[in-house]
């Protein structure tokens, strides 16, 4: 594979890393369009799945920047449709798992993403602060990073009454394994990018 | 009939917006003297949120609850929950096909990995026990359902190895195993919108309508699901769903283990049902009519 960009990782091209980091070969898809049909988010979708594949297909820097700049990565909701029904079995929801990391790491995420990346952060700030998932927690952060405040409101009282939204945190998981895990995996994956 | 033990791994969910899966699945596993061991210390399996922005963090996360679940001697574990179970069964697969993962996985927790427990759905054991199922009906499900399987629990097959991705049929079995019907319908493993219920609500409600719609059409009178993300975008998101269909579709959604529980003649209570939204109601059947002579 030719690598035509040198970025700050290194000069191989999207598709390159992603071979070597994910075991995806962009370079298996014909483009008959199949994940495009069936993707559930597509319609919200700037530049359709098919066509992100196509981008990195390419390896020229600026088809691989309007993918990392796209919504589409960040619509994608890993429902698997697309690699179920691929005739070429090319991974496309961890292409986009690659894609979003990357959009991140180089700080160049589609603003429109940023209640979506907003939500991940909030979700996974919650579970290495307690080892589980708090939910009214992670809400409650999630309306911070928004500004989002009064959503859902309207849903809170009755999830109350049935019982469905707890006020704290869940014990039972060890917290510090957990915040060691976030911290190690942080530095093994760091590690492997050098 | 044989005592079954098998690991639990309940998951987040299971504890906060769905207490009512978590009910009726003890309630009715203890019908069925299924003894659920629940993995000790559990940690969350990272989700969705996991594998969108830390891939590394959310393998490790599910190969460590697997991990704490050997060293209880469990040699299987079930997940009720479709993306945690989905979740440890992409965790496993990796483990067991990428090399390179499995040595990042055992630095970041800091042991070797050797034979993990395996991995099955909360459909997937009930499916072993049907026979025991119809055995204790002591009140038949008489309702036409539409079961709806989502995404997780069966896509995709190399990661799952369970049922069919497109038309899976292992609730519609469970459920015929308790007197009820399912329908035909087009939705099965339509995507719900997942964990776009807070961050994009739009989605969940186009997408809810769409499956709601259909199943509606054709005379569903229950939803049957068997993962708390497809329950809430369907219950707890109905409001948004009969916006967009300008409608007031008020079919309940179940949970497999509700719909079981309710048929083995366990109470509303046990089994969480007054804890939805949707209230669970289903229209009188019409008396039988006596054949004319």
């Amino acid at each position: 594979m030719s690598s035509h960009h040198e970025s700050s990782l290194a000069c191989h091209s999207l598709a390159a890393r992603l071979e070597k980091e994910g075991d995806v070969s962009v370079a298996d898809c014909y483009q008959c369009g199949k994940c495009t049909a069936g993707c559930p988010a597509a319609e919200d979708m700037d530049v359709a799945p098919s066509q992100v594949l196509r981008l990195l297909q390419t390896e020229a820097p600026k088809h691989e920047e309007r993918a990392l700049k796209s919504m589409a990565i960040w619509m994608c909701i890993g429902c698997e449709t697309c690699v179920t029904r691929c005739p070429q079995e090319v991974d496309l929801p961890r292409t986009m798992d690659f894609l979003r990391q990357e959009a991140l790491a180089r700080n160049v995420a589609n603003q429109s993403a940023d209640d979506v990346v907003a939500f991940h952060k909030a979700f996974l700030n919650s579970v290495e602060k307690a080892g589980r998932l708090f939910e009214f927690g992670m809400v409650g952060d999630y309306k911070l990073r928004t500004g989002h405040f009064f959503k859902d409101l309207g849903i809170a009282p009755t999830m109350f009454f049935k019982g469905k939204l707890g006020l704290l945190p869940h014990g039972g998981a060890n917290k510090r394994e957990v915040a060691e895990i976030f911290a190690r995996a942080r530095a093994v994956k760091k590690e492997s990018q050098q | 009939m044989t005592n079954l033990k098998i690991g639990y791994f309940p998951g987040c969910s299971l504890q906060g917006s769905s207490r009512d899966f978590a009910e009726s699945l003890l309630a009715v596993a203890k019908a069925l003297s299924i003894e659920l061991c629940e993995v000790p210390e559990w940690n969350c399996c990272g989700a969705s949120s996991g594998h969108m922005i830390e891939p590394l963090v959310s393998v490790a996360l599910p190969i460590n609850v697997l991990l704490k679940a050997q060293k209880a001697g469990l040699d299987q574990v079930m997940a009720p929950c479709a993306s945690c179970y989905n979740r440890l069964a992409t965790a496993s697969y990796e483990i067991a096909h990428s090399p390179t993962t499995k040595a990042q996985v055992e630095k970041v927790l800091q042991t070797s990995i050797g034979k993990l427990p395996r991995v099955l759905n909360v459909v997937e054991l009930l499916a072993q026990v049907a026979d025991q199922i119809s055995a204790k009906v002591s009140k038949k499900f008489e309702q036409t359902v539409a079961c709806y399987y989502g995404c997780l629990l069966v896509r995709p097959a190399k990661i799952t190895g369970f049922d069919c991705t497109e038309d899976p049929v292992e609730m519609d079995k469970l459920v015929a195993a308790v007197g009820g019907k399912s329908i035909d319908w087009n939705f099965k493993t339509e995507c719900c919108g997942a964990s776009f219920s807070v961050s994009k609500t739009s989605v969940v409600g186009r997408l809810g309508a769409k499956i709601m719609n259909d199943a509606v059409v054709r005379k569903a009178e229950a939803i049957v699901v068997a993962c708390p993300m497809c329950h809430s975008n369907l219950d707890l998101r109905r409001g948004e769903i009969n916006q967009r269909l300008d409608a007031k579709t008020n079919i309940p959604v179940l949970f497999i283990t509700q719909v079981i529980g309710l048929a083995l003649g366990l109470s509303e209570k046990e089994l969480g049902l007054r804890r939805h939204f949707v209230p669970v109601k289903f229209p009188a059947k019409p008396a039988a009519v006596a054949a004319v002579p």
